[in-house]
């Protein structure tokens, strides 16, 4: 974890990739009465690999969601590449080419194909050529291994393909942050492998991710850095390393001897 | 065709007294056939209308204003919860004495004719059914299937096209069937404000020629072939539409 940079700009014009790509400051979220999220600061650098770990109501996927704009926040402030997430005159748009999601339940449109599915979106909103996109739209499918399930509608996928075409299909919008929102919590043991290898080959790429996550072998081996929440709060963080093995909070202790 | 047929029907008149007098007199085999067209065209017209009111009313029901989905609302409950014969008769007789005449040359016609307020009619009674079968559909589509191309960066139009409606479409799409097919039989009751679709005409053929039974078991079975044709279509479009593996 890095010294939080204050950007000045509210456009991020003057952000530079010294600086954290993803930054939250104090962030406080509640649905109605519930404050599920009580004063969350974290920054990610380009290139790391974060996890966040935690009981479940802990307010891990509210978090991840904060980032990309699809839950809204009441106070703090999340900055993407030094800009304003939780200001109403930001527009969506712009924030979410940047920040690619990967959902628990794949989320892909049923009534399209595998390769329609990672196509749609750069034919759509980023309006590019139809062949460009088909090209590229069929390497992301090579990269997570499902060559020849181009023309597979997602009910003839099983969960893993499915997972791994959704991932595709974010990265079909070439973002430069990507969150995956427990996305192997569906799957079964066999194919969650499958689609941590990818998310593993994205990491060593230099791709930014955040994940919320069971997976403590993954964290441990992938992670640059580990965040493990309880009740709306960081209880404690630091490298995998350390973070593992010299959990000095009682709460994490206890949550890892739950779960290792 | 019809020169092809009568001689069979004339002599089969002769012969057993089954009088199918549409098939070999001229005058009668004219109505007959109008009649049909009438039908065909009544179907077909009230159909589009039903449909274009459900889209838009299923619209409307999501819409933010209280007013829009109160007046959708109401409108449902007055059509859903009245017989579909005395909404013809109410908008043919009580609606239709308020609508301005035309000059003809010498008589007046009605400006909205017996066939139009039929379609009008029958197409604001299937329209109810199909705005809460196009909303259920629409209902029916997971939030998080939304939201997942809305971060894609789609925007809520472009959602609205390409993800919800085909989804609730599908979805909709067996009890828009049903929905259907008792409208296209339901049009038999413009009958009630005169119009000349097949019960009408074939009502005709019977009254000058006492051929009851025989024109009835014509009727019945004119039903049957554009039921079962219509219903044929819908579920072709159904197959054709479905997702392999979806729900499964």
């Amino acid at each position: 974890m890095s010294l939080q940079t204050k950007s000045k700009s509210p456009a991020g014009a003057d952000w530079t990739a010294d600086q954290p790509i993803v930054s939250l400051c104090d962030v406080h979220k509640s649905y109605g009465s519930v404050e599920v999220l009580k004063g969350i600061s974290l920054d990610v650098r380009k290139g790391e690999v974060i996890c966040i770990i935690g009981p479940s109501g802990s307010g891990k996927s509210t978090l991840i969601r904060c980032i990309n704009g699809l839950n809204d926040i009441q106070k703090g402030s999340i900055k993407v590449e030094g800009q304003e997430v939780n200001d109403p005159k930001l527009d969506l748009l712009t924030l979410r080419k940047k920040v690619g999601i990967v959902f628990q339940q794949y989320n892909l449109f049923p009534h399209k194909t595998a390769l329609d599915n990672v196509m749609m979106a750069p034919v759509l909103v980023l309006k590019e050529p139809k062949k460009e996109v088909e090209e590229r739209a069929r390497a992301l499918i090579a990269k997570v291994r499902l060559q020849g399930k181009e023309n597979a509608y997602p009910g003839e996928l099983s969960g893993g393909q499915q997972q791994r075409v959704a991932i595709a299909r974010s990265l079909a919008m070439r973002p430069d942050v990507m969150l995956f929102d427990e996305v192997t919590a569906a799957l079964d043991p066999e194919t969650v492998k499958e689609v941590l290898l990818t998310i593993r080959e994205l990491a060593s790429e230099g791709m930014t991710c955040i994940l919320v996550t069971h997976e403590m072998g993954f964290a441990r081996e992938v992670a640059d850095h580990v965040y493990f929440t309880d009740q709306g709060v960081i209880v404690e963080h630091g490298p995998p390393r350390q973070f593992f093995t010299k959990a000095s909070d009682p709460r994490t202790r206890q949550f890892l001897s739950q779960i290792l | 065709m019809f020169q092809l047929i009568a001689p069979f029907f004339q002599d089969l008149y002769e012969r057993t007294g089954l009088n199918f007098i549409v098939f070999y007199a001229p005058y009668e085999y004219d109505r007959f056939l109008s009649g049909i067209a009438i039908s065909l065209q009544l179907i077909f017209w009230s159909i589009v209308a039903s449909l274009l009111i459900g889209v838009f009313g299923a619209w409307a029901q999501s819409a933010r204003s209280p007013v829009l989905r109160g007046l959708v609302g109401a409108y449902i409950q007055a059509f859903r919860n009245t017989p579909p014969m005395i909404q013809l008769l109410f908008f043919y007789f009580a609606l239709g004495a308020f609508t301005p005449q035309v000059d003809m040359g010498g008589y007046y016609q009605p400006l909205i004719s017996s066939f139009a307020w039929a379609i009008i009619s029958l197409g604001i009674f299937g329209g109810a059914f199909n705005v809460e079968i196009f909303r259920s559909g629409l209902e029916a589509v997971p939030d998080s299937t939304r939201e997942a191309a809305e971060s894609l960066c789609m925007s809520k139009w472009q959602i609205y096209t390409y993800v919800t409606l085909p989804l609730a479409f599908r979805i909709s799409l067996p009890a828009l069937t049903n929905n259907l097919i008792s409208l296209a039989k339901t049009t038999s009751l413009a009958y009630v404000i005169s119009v000349p679709e097949v019960t009408y005409s074939l009502n005709q053929v019977w009254s000058d020629n006492i051929n009851v039974p025989e024109m009835m078991l014509l009727l019945f079975l004119f039903y049957i072939l554009v039921v079962s044709l219509l219903a044929a279509g819908l579920h072709f479009l159904e197959r054709r539409l479905a997702l392999p593996g979806y729900g499964q």
